[in-house]
C-alpha cells in the first residue's frame, strides 16, 4: 500500500467520493463558523470594526500561496511520475487559488481604504499578490488554450516550475523596490502581544475552514476533470467503432 | 552551432524578417509618451529610465513569436530537433540570435531616445549598462514563452500573458540600477542582482524551453 | 443586530465581495461537476444499449 495507488483514477474516484462528504461538511462548518464567529468579535480599539475583515483576508492570503505550492508539488509529481490525477489536481486547484488571491486583494483594498486612506498602495505584499494573480491567470490561460490534455499538462507543469522560481524572485525584487505600509502580520508575530485570544481562535477556525474548503473544492474539481477525460475517451472510442 | 546562428541572423535581416521593426516600435513609444504625460522636462525626467526600459521590454516582446513560429511552420524545427545538436543548444542559439537582432539595436538606440525623454546625461552609461546586462534575460525568457506557445493557433496574446510576469524582476532591478546610480552613484546591489538573474536565466531556462519544445513537437 | 460603527460599509463590503466570490466558485465547481457526470452517464448508457 503506497500513496501512489491514488494515482489510479478509479481508486481516486472511489476514495475521494468517500472523503468528499466529510470534507464538505467540515468546510461548511468551519468556514461558516469561523467567519460568523469572526464577524461577531468585538471591535478593536484602534481599527474599530474593520478588524473583522482579518477573518477573510488572512485565510484567503494563506491559501493563495499554499495552493500555488500544492500546484507546484502536483506538477512535479506529474512531470516525474506521469500520474494523470496529479496533473488534473493541479489544473483543478488553479482557479481556486486565483479566487483566493482575488479575495485577499479585494478585502485588502477595502480594508486599506479607511486604514491607510488609499485603496491601493504599491506595497511589497500587495504587489506580490498582484503578481501572483498574474501567474495564476497565465497558468489557467495556458491550460485553456492547449487542446491535447497530456501536452497541456506537460506545458503547464513546466510553466508552474519556472513560474514558482520567478514568483519567489519577484517577491524579493519587489521587497527591494519598495518598502511598504503592510504590517508584517504573520501569526508568529501576532501570537502574544499583537493579537489577543478573542481574535486568534476565530482566525484559526476560519483558516481551517478555508483549508477544508479548498480540499473539498479541489476534490470536486478533480473529479470533474477525471469525468471529462473519461467522457472524451469514450467518445473517441465510439468514433472509432 | 555557428551555422545555425548565421542562418538565423541572415533570415532575420532579410526582407520580411522584421529586422528594425523593434527599434521603430521603440521610437514610436518614446514619441507617444510625452503626448500622454506632457512635454514638461520635470515630468519626463524622473520617468525616463522606466519608460526606456518598458519600451525595450515591449519591443522585445513584439518579435518573440518569430523565434520558433516560422521554423515550426515550414518544418525546419523538426529537423533541428533531430539534429545532433541538443535542443537546449538550439534554444540558446535562437535566443542569442533574437538578442542580436532585437536587443542590440534597442541598446544602441536607447541613449538616442533617452535624449528625447530628457534623460540626464549621467544616467546614459548606466542605461546602456543595465540594458546590456538585462536584455539577454528578456530574450531567453521570451524563447521559453515562445517554446511553450509555438504550436498554438492564437499564441501571441497568451505569449505576452505568460512572459511579462517573468520580466518583472529584470525590469525592477534594471530601472533601480539607473535610479540608484543617478541618486547615490552606487548601483552595486541592483547590478549584482540583475547580472545574477541574467546568468541564472541563461544557464537554466534553455532546459525548460527545450522541454516545452519537445512536448510541442511530439 | 450588532453595531459596526462608522466602518459598517467597509466591513460589509469586504464580507459581501468575499462571500460572492466564494459562492461563485463553489457554484461553478458543482455545476461543472454535475454537467460532467450527466454527460458521462449518458455516454455510458449509450454504450450499454
Amino acid at each position: 500500500m503506497s500513496i501512489w495507488e491514488y494515482a489510479n483514477p478509479v481508486k481516486f474516484m472511489r476514495t475521494s467520493g468517500a472523503i468528499l462528504p466529510f470534507a464538505v461538511a467540515g468546510a461548511v462548518v468551519c468556514t461558516v463558523g469561523g467567519v460568523v464567529w469572526g464577524f461577531l468579535t468585538p471591535d478593536d480599539f484602534r481599527q474599530g470594526s474593520t478588524v473583522k475583515i482579518v477573518f477573510l483576508h488572512v485565510p484567503a492570503a494563506m491559501m493563495a500561496i499554499n495552493i500555488w505550492v500544492m500546484m507546484l508539488v502536483a506538477s512535479l509529481i506529474w512531470l516525474i511520475r506521469r500520474h494523470h490525477v496529479s496533473a488534473l489536481a493541479a489544473k483543478a486547484a488553479a482557479p481556486i487559488g486565483a479566487v483566493m488571491t482575488l479575495i485577499a486583494l479585494a478585502t485588502g483594498a477595502i480594508w486599506g481604504q479607511p486604514m491607510w486612506g488609499t485603496w491601493w498602495e504599491w506595497d511589497p505584499r500587495l504587489t506580490s499578490f498582484l503578481i501572483l494573480l498574474l501567474f495564476y491567470l497565465g497558468y489557467i490561460a495556458l491550460w485553456a488554450s492547449v487542446e491535447d490534455v497530456d501536452s497541456a499538462a506537460d506545458l503547464t507543469g513546466v510553466l508552474c516550475l519556472v513560474g514558482s522560481v520567478f514568483a519567489l524572485l519577484s517577491r524579493y525584487a519587489v521587497l527591494f523596490w519598495n518598502q511598504g505600509l503592510h504590517q508584517g502580520a504573520s501569526l508568529s508575530v501576532q501570537s502574544g502581544e499583537r493579537m489577543s485570544a478573542i481574535y486568534r481562535y476565530p482566525l484559526y477556525l476560519s483558516m481551517l475552514g478555508f483549508l477544508l474548503l479548498f480540499v473539498a473544492l479541489v476534490l470536486i474539481r478533480t473529479r470533474t476533470e477525471i469525468r471529462r477525460r473519461r467522457l472524451a475517451a469514450l467518445q473517441a472510442r465510439e468514433m472509432r467503432a | 552551432m555557428l551555422a545555425l546562428l548565421t542562418r538565423d541572423l541572415r533570415l532575420a535581416t532579410r526582407a520580411g524578417g522584421g529586422f528594425g521593426l523593434g527599434v521603430a516600435f521603440f521610437l514610436i513609444l518614446c514619441t507617444l509618451v510625452p503626448f500622454g504625460v506632457g512635454a514638461d522636462t520635470s515630468a519626463l525626467r524622473p520617468i525616463a529610465p522606466g519608460i526606456l526600459w518598458l519600451g525595450a521590454l515591449l519591443a522585445c516582446l513584439l518579435s518573440l513569436d518569430r523565434i520558433f513560429a516560422l521554423d515550426h511552420e515550414d518544418g525546419s524545427l523538426d529537423l533541428l530537433a533531430t539534429a545532433p545538436l541538443p535542443l537546449e543548444g538550439t534554444v540558446a542559439i535562437k535566443a542569442l540570435a533574437h538578442w542580436i537582432t532585437t536587443g542590440l539595436p534597442l541598446i544602441a538606440a536607447a541613449p538616442l531616445f533617452g535624449l528625447l525623454l530628457h534623460l540626464p546625461a549621467e544616467a546614459m552609461p548606466w542605461l546602456v549598462i543595465s540594458l546590456l546586462i538585462g536584455t539577454p534575460a528578456l530574450s531567453m525568457l521570451g524563447a521559453f514563452g515562445a517554446a511553450i506557445t509555438v504550436g498554438l493557433r492564437r499564441g501571441g496574446l497568451l505569449l505576452s500573458l505568460l512572459v511579462l510576469p517573468l520580466y518583472i524582476p529584470t525590469l525592477i532591478f534594471g530601472t533601480e540600477l539607473i535610479r540608484r546610480a543617478v541618486a547615490s552613484g552606487d548601483p552595486t546591489t541592483p547590478l549584482v542582482f540583475l547580472a545574477g538573474i541574467t546568468a541564472g536565466v541563461v544557464a537554466l531556462i534553455p532546459f525548460a524551453a527545450a522541454a516545452a519544445l519537445r512536448v510541442n513537437l511530439r | 443586530m450588532i453595531d459596526l460603527g462608522k466602518y459598517a460599509g467597509t466591513v460589509l463590503a469586504a464580507y459581501g465581495i468575499s462571500v460572492l466570490l466564494l459562492v461563485g466558485l463553489v457554484w461553478h465547481s458543482i455545476a461543472a461537476n454535475t454537467r460532467a457526470r450527466r454527460a458521462l452517464e449518458k455516454q455510458e448508457g449509450r454504450k450499454d444499449a
